[in-house]
């Protein structure tokens, strides 16, 4: 029997046309993914070098929307290599970093966990999990002036000081979003219908991880124990006591459940940093950049975040080089999905978590018959709901 | 093994083909080698000694165009910079595809934006720019002009 | 005013589309759904097809791989559409505006109609400028 290709739509709810994924089809499984990227191309790269380096922290706040204080922490750690121990960041100020990180990265979580439900059909909580991650942008917009873009960062320090007369309140609030996720938890992962529907689902082994470079939460679900907050640890990480998460079984069950407990981990971090932070400057007043290259990485909601900066003496940087988690995780796209069925492929495509700028839509390419049969992203999305509805109605 | 014994073995291995071993600091060590041994020594790296492919960043100087292959062993918490120089004229180096399968994206990246070739790449399309975009017209060169005559760079004020 | 123009303002669908941005403004447009600000209460819906929709919500700094996508999807939208541009980067590509990959703004390529500034616009923001459109047209200010 022929092949065929199957144009999916987008599999975000927002996004239109252009191909981004072609999936070939045989019947109803998968057997080869082509991937395309370049709609969110805006270069980045070459805009770093007409800007100075205060400026280019601002511009690279804007790569990513979800994750944006990742690129400016991991650019401002780059620049500070470069200084060496000529920059001592004041403690106060590698606090205000880590709680900066780990509210982003709860409420980030808290974005594809509501993705993940309404992908499934459980709109419940695809509606709770975005308020709570309200109370989440709250708290930031109270600490930082800003719900998205914090504009924290600065080479040497933070910009903005942290009020100390709102901790209180702000842990108050953290322990209700904690209720919360137990709630979830007991009913998201001992539901009996969700585990017939994502175990075994969109396996990636722990060699496949090895091979593609795989970070974050996509290869720690594989058994990968790779945390850039451990094994070199930058900010507040060495002072404060947390555990990494891993899981061995690769497939996207793993995946929920590492995001989960992630956040269960971060607001306990971030309790500790809001009792323990000491007072003190919040700036090291760096006023020079001399000639050398550094290299700054962190961990990101998504994996790993890395920016190389090389500067020679001036006020502009030489070459400035951007690698978001995503693009090292979007190849294993083809390992995880070759064999499953179509109306996975929405959950497992959210399962790596893409930031949504890297990405843009799906598309199926039906050619066996010698036409386009086109599902549209709306299309992929009710098959999952439906598959996810059989299941129920069978009493799993 | 523990760091130093890991240098200590990529310099004993590789004496002749490193021009230049700098430990800038206790976490980042550059080294500069011949781009025709890129395929040995990071065979070793990373096969031998279980090192992570972080990224690969291509670079264009007045004199030469530079590949920097970044490597990190995670458990001991350093990064490992391997620099390669290639000539203004024919910017030519073996591709490491063929054993890290995640090298292949940033392969495609660094020739459409800088344009470096890379021998024996399975796929070398382009991977981030439009179809209309000209050939032999490099972004990330240092000399590289704005080629589109409709671009609007104004604000109109 | 043409009676079809009119019937859109009781429940506008809304249809979104992304031509190249950080997703910053996609996502507050999405948070517009959710409990705290709730636009379903006014009939507002995000459809997934441009032939059922009544208001174009355009976002992102306008990329050379989507410039051809987007002047194929206004040619299928059945006229008469309201096309609003949210966030600093559909009014003027904003901090993009030398990036060799952006080379002109939203309004040289779709006739916009409603300007929301910010970077990103709060949900506030995106609800107050849908329903200034909405007032502008049943004043009948916009010509179509």
């Amino acid at each position: 029997m022929g092949k065929t290709i199957i144009p999916i739509g987008p599999y975000h709810p927002l996004q239109e046309e252009p191909e981004f994924f072609q999936l070939v089809v045989d019947g109803e499984k998968i057997v080869d993914v082509f991937v395309n990227v370049g709609y969110n191309h805006r270069g980045i790269e070459k805009l770093s070098e007409l800007k100075t380096f205060d400026q280019s922290a601002f511009v690279v706040e804007r790569i990513c929307g979800i994750c944006s204080t990742s690129h400016p922490l991991a650019y401002v750690m780059a620049v500070e290599d470069i200084l060496g121990s000529d920059c001592v960041v004041p403690e106060r100020a590698l606090y205000i970093r880590t709680i900066t990180a780990e509210l982003e990265r709860v409420h980030s979580h808290l974005l594809w966990l509501g993705l993940a439900g309404h992908f499934l059909g459980y709109n419940t909580v695809y509606m709770w999990a975005w308020k709570q991650r309200e109370e989440v942008l709250d708290m930031l917009e109270g600490l930082s002036g800003n719900r998205n873009n914090y504009a924290m960062m600065k080479v040497g320090g933070v910009r903005r000081d942290f009020d100390s007369s709102s901790f209180p309140g702000i842990i108050k609030r953290l322990n209700d979003i904690v209720k919360f996720l137990q709630t979830i938890k007991k009913a998201v992962l001992d539901d009996p219908v969700l585990h017939a529907r994502l175990k075994g689902i969109g396996v990636l082994t722990k060699q496949d991880c090895i091979d593609y470079g795989a970070l974050g939460p996509t290869s720690r679900a594989s058994g990968v124990d790779n945390d850039v907050r451990r094994d070199e640890p930058y900010a507040a990480y060495d002072r404060i006591n947390w555990n990494v998460v891993t899981q061995q079984e690769g497939d996207v069950f793993a995946k929920a459940v590492v995001r989960i407990v992630e956040m269960f981990e971060s607001i306990n971090m971030l309790i500790q940093c809001f009792n323990r932070m000491p007072s003190g400057p919040i700036d090291a007043n760096v006023k020079d950049v001399p000639v050398g290259e550094g290299i700054g990485h962190i961990e990101a909601p998504r994996g790993e975040c890395f920016h190389y900066v090389k500067s020679d003496g001036t006020n502009r940087p030489v070459r400035h080089k951007v690698r978001a988690p995503t693009f090292m995780n979007l190849p294993t796209y083809k390992e995880a999905l070759i064999g499953e069925t179509i109306s996975d492929a929405t959950i497992i495509l959210a399962g790596i978590d893409p930031c949504y700028c890297c990405t843009e839509r799906v598309t199926v390419l039906d050619c066996c018959k010698g036409n386009k049969e086109i599902y549209s992203q709306k299309d992929l999305i009710r098959l999952s709901q439906e598959k996810t509805e059989k299941l129920r109605q069978r009493g799993c | 093994m523990n760091k130093d014994a890991i240098l200590n073995n990529i310099k004993g291995k590789f004496k002749d083909t490193i021009k230049d071993f700098s430990e800038k600091s206790p976490r980042r060590v550059y080294i500069e080698i011949d781009p025709k041994d890129i395929q040995d020594v990071v065979k070793y790296i990373f096969l031998d000694l279980g090192a992570r492919f972080n990224t690969a960043s291509g670079l264009d100087t007045r004199s030469h165009f530079e590949i920097l292959y970044h490597f990190t062993f995670d458990k001991l918490g350093f990064i490992v910079s391997i620099r390669v120089k290639l000539s203004k004229d024919n910017p030519k180096i073996h591709s490491i595809a063929s054993i890290i399968k995640g090298a292949e994206w940033i392969e495609r990246e660094m020739n459409e934006l800088i344009g470096i070739d890379f021998a024996g790449h399975p796929n070398l399309k382009r991977l981030l720019l439009s179809d209309d975009w000209p050939k032999g017209v490099y972004p990330l060169r240092s000399d590289y002009k704005e080629w589109d005559k409709d671009a609007i760079r104004d604000r109109g004020i | 005013m043409s009676v079809k123009l009119k019937a859109l303002l009781k429940s506008p669908w809304v249809f979104h589309l992304s031509t190249g941005s950080c997703n910053n403004c996609d996502i507050e447009i999405l948070d517009c759904l959710t409990p705290r600000f709730d636009i379903e209460r006014f009939g507002m819906v995000l459809v997934g097809s441009i032939k059922h929709a009544d208001v174009l919500l355009c976002t992102g700094s306008v990329n050379r791989k989507c410039i051809p996508k987007i002047k194929e999807l206004y040619e299928q939208a059945p006229k008469p559409i309201i096309v609003v541009a949210i966030g600093e980067c559909a009014l003027s590509r904003g901090m993009f505006i030398n990036s060799y990959n952006c080379p002109v703004t939203l309004d040289k390529i779709i006739p916009v109609d409603v300007y929301i500034p910010g970077c990103p616009p709060k949900p506030e923001a995106i609800i107050a400028g849908v329903a200034k459109a909405i007032e502008k047209i049943k004043k009948s200010k916009l010509q179509r």
